[in-house]
């Protein structure tokens, strides 16, 4: 074992696996927050629902383009200047959360007003003539009947935001993607590559099932 | 009860308009059929009634109340006084029966002591008390759609609106939801305007009917003076597409005609009797015998051969309508 992993340092291991949970963990959680009521208002400012209006449908629908037509890599580096007003700081943890929802929440956004739109037009116009307000369409019909595509949609973006955080050792805030990065790749320490890229797979592995399962659990068709 | 007038409709970006000047009165009480091609304008005409559209002309008044000037929240109650039915039910997939029926119940606020009692008491009017728990999936067509009947009628609506309710089942299941509609018209005295573009839909249960074409009501009338002598070439080939077309129609040497008859003549031997006096040979090729509102009538093809031709032709004249 220890022949076999020579140059792995396994604290190094625990403490870039508790950064990427971290990173992944908040950054989530705050992509929600953002994200649903984004997708929400995409949504209903759409042609034919109850708030529709092309200024603000097409307002919020180009800036989710734009932040979502950025490359991750470049996003973490333009929002320094914003991050730093933010959090008070541009680096480790906290500095690359800021990015990470900035990247993450117009894509989940996206996602939900996909699964929004596949609610059966005749349920919401049925819990509209009866006498609901928007505030009840949403809590009671939209919701509930999209919730398990809302989850399918954040499963796909916690493995994304995964995906992002690797590239968060660029603002020193470390994790998993940054240890295959600086050891296994900058100084051709394979071992520590593999590991890293296993723990890697596992975690996306373990994300995806939960989500499926999750999914099931909610889904009555 | 509910006054339609010189209502026009189009939709932004839309080709055309969806209703050119519609003017109808439904009255309390009577089960109203609109029946109408798909895009005849049929949908957007009955969502006007629960203000899920707005007219671009004229007005739609609900008990003296213009539904367009209505406030939001002043809509959302006139809402409760009219329930709507849909062709895919739109119940709530993630919800149970139960569930379903109770949401217009919460909406309006109704204490869940009252609810619980409410909803079993409503399933149980619809035959579903044993289907409570069961989510819409696990049910039937006809199941669904008594859900989306027992869920209507939850906050104790005057009106109920269906839109194509029955498009989706097949006849038998479409029989006894009709039977539904009418039991709960004769017993609650609930209003019910249908839209179908099934002539047999109207048949069965509308006390009076308007024909709809691209955007006009091109025929009105009791339900029975329309199916049985219809006037506008529209309701006409709509009564035709209920029947079916048999290719030994066109193949038939002699000549064809369709023939109506109501009343007592509909039940006498009027084909024996021709045959006898004129020599001429009546085949029926399609037809069908019935009662509509306890008139008895007779709707048939019949093809006609030898003897004289003209003669079986006024004889037939004489008892019923005669069309090519």
């Amino acid at each position: 074992m220890n022949a076999l992993f020579a140059d792995v340092v396994w604290s190094d291991i625990a403490l870039a696996t508790l950064d990427t949970m971290i990173m992944v963990t908040v950054s989530l959680a705050l992509t929600v927050m953002i994200g649903l009521p984004l997708g929400l208002a995409l949504f209903l400012t759409g042609p034919g629902q109850t708030w529709a209006n092309r200024g603000v449908h097409g307002t919020l629908s180009i800036a989710v383009n734009i932040l979502r037509s950025l490359p991750f890599i470049i996003l973490l580096i333009v929002l320094i200047p914003f991050t730093l007003v933010l959090v008070g700081t541009s680096l480790g943890v906290p500095g690359a959360i800021v990015p990470l929802v900035v990247g993450a929440a117009p894509f989940f956004a996206r996602l939900v007003e996909a699964a929004l739109r596949e609610v059966d037009r005749n349920t919401i116009e049925a819990v509209q003539s009866m006498g609901a307000s928007t505030r009840d369409l949403v809590w009671r019909a939209l919701l509930p009947e999209a919730l398990p595509g809302i989850i399918a949609a954040g499963t796909v973006t916690v493995i994304a935001l995964v995906s992002y955080s690797a590239m968060a050792g660029v603002v020193g805030a470390g994790g998993l993607g940054d240890l295959a990065v600086r050891y296994g790749y900058q100084r051709f320490q394979t071992d520590v590559m593999v590991v890293t890229v296993a723990l890697l797979i596992v975690v996306v592995q373990c994300l995806q099932m939960l989500g499926d399962r999750l999914v099931r659990h909610f889904s009555r068709r | 009860m509910i006054r339609i007038n010189g209502v026009h409709k189009r939709f932004a970006g839309g080709s055309g308009a969806a209703l050119c000047g519609v003017d109808l009165a439904i009255d309390a009480g009577e089960v109203f059929g609109i029946i109408g091609r798909s895009g005849a304008g049929k949908s957007t005409l009955v969502r006007l009634i629960n203000g899920l559209e707005r007219p671009s002309e004229g007005h739609v008044t609900f008990n003296g109340i213009d539904v367009a000037a209505l406030a939001p929240p002043d809509l959302r109650r006139l809402r409760r006084r009219v329930g709507m039915i849909f062709q895919n039910f739109g119940l709530l997939s993630s919800a149970t029966a139960a569930q379903n029926v109770a949401l217009p119940l919460r909406l309006a606020s109704t204490p869940a002591s009252i609810r619980a009692a409410k909803v079993a008491e409503l399933l149980d009017r619809v035959g579903l008390a044993d289907h409570a728990d069961k989510y819409p999936a696990q049910l039937s067509g006809g199941q669904r759609q008594r859900v989306g009947i027992a869920r209507a009628l939850a906050t104790g609506p005057d009106v109920l609106l269906c839109d194509e309710a029955t498009s989706a089942l097949d006849p038998e299941t479409t029989r006894d939801v009709l039977a539904l509609l009418a039991a709960l018209n004769h017993d609650l005295g609930l209003t019910i305007v249908l839209i179908t573009h099934e002539m047999d839909v109207a048949r069965q249960i509308c006390d009076r009917v308007a024909v709809l074409q691209a955007g006009q009501v091109v025929e009105l009338g009791r339900t029975v003076d329309v199916m049985i002598d219809p006037q506008h070439p529209e309701t006409r080939a709509l009564l035709a597409d209920t029947v079916s077309r048999d290719p030994a129609l066109a193949q038939f040497d002699g000549q064809v005609v369709r023939f109506t008859v109501h009343g007592d003549a509909a039940t006498a031997p009027l084909i024996s009797a021709i045959t006898r006096e004129t020599g001429a040979d009546l085949t029926i090729l399609d037809g069908r015998v019935g009662r509509l509102r306890n008139t008895a009538y007779a709707q048939m093809t019949l093809g006609i051969a030898g003897g004289d031709t003209a003669a079986a032709l006024a004889m037939l004249a004489q008892y019923g309508r005669v069309s090519a």
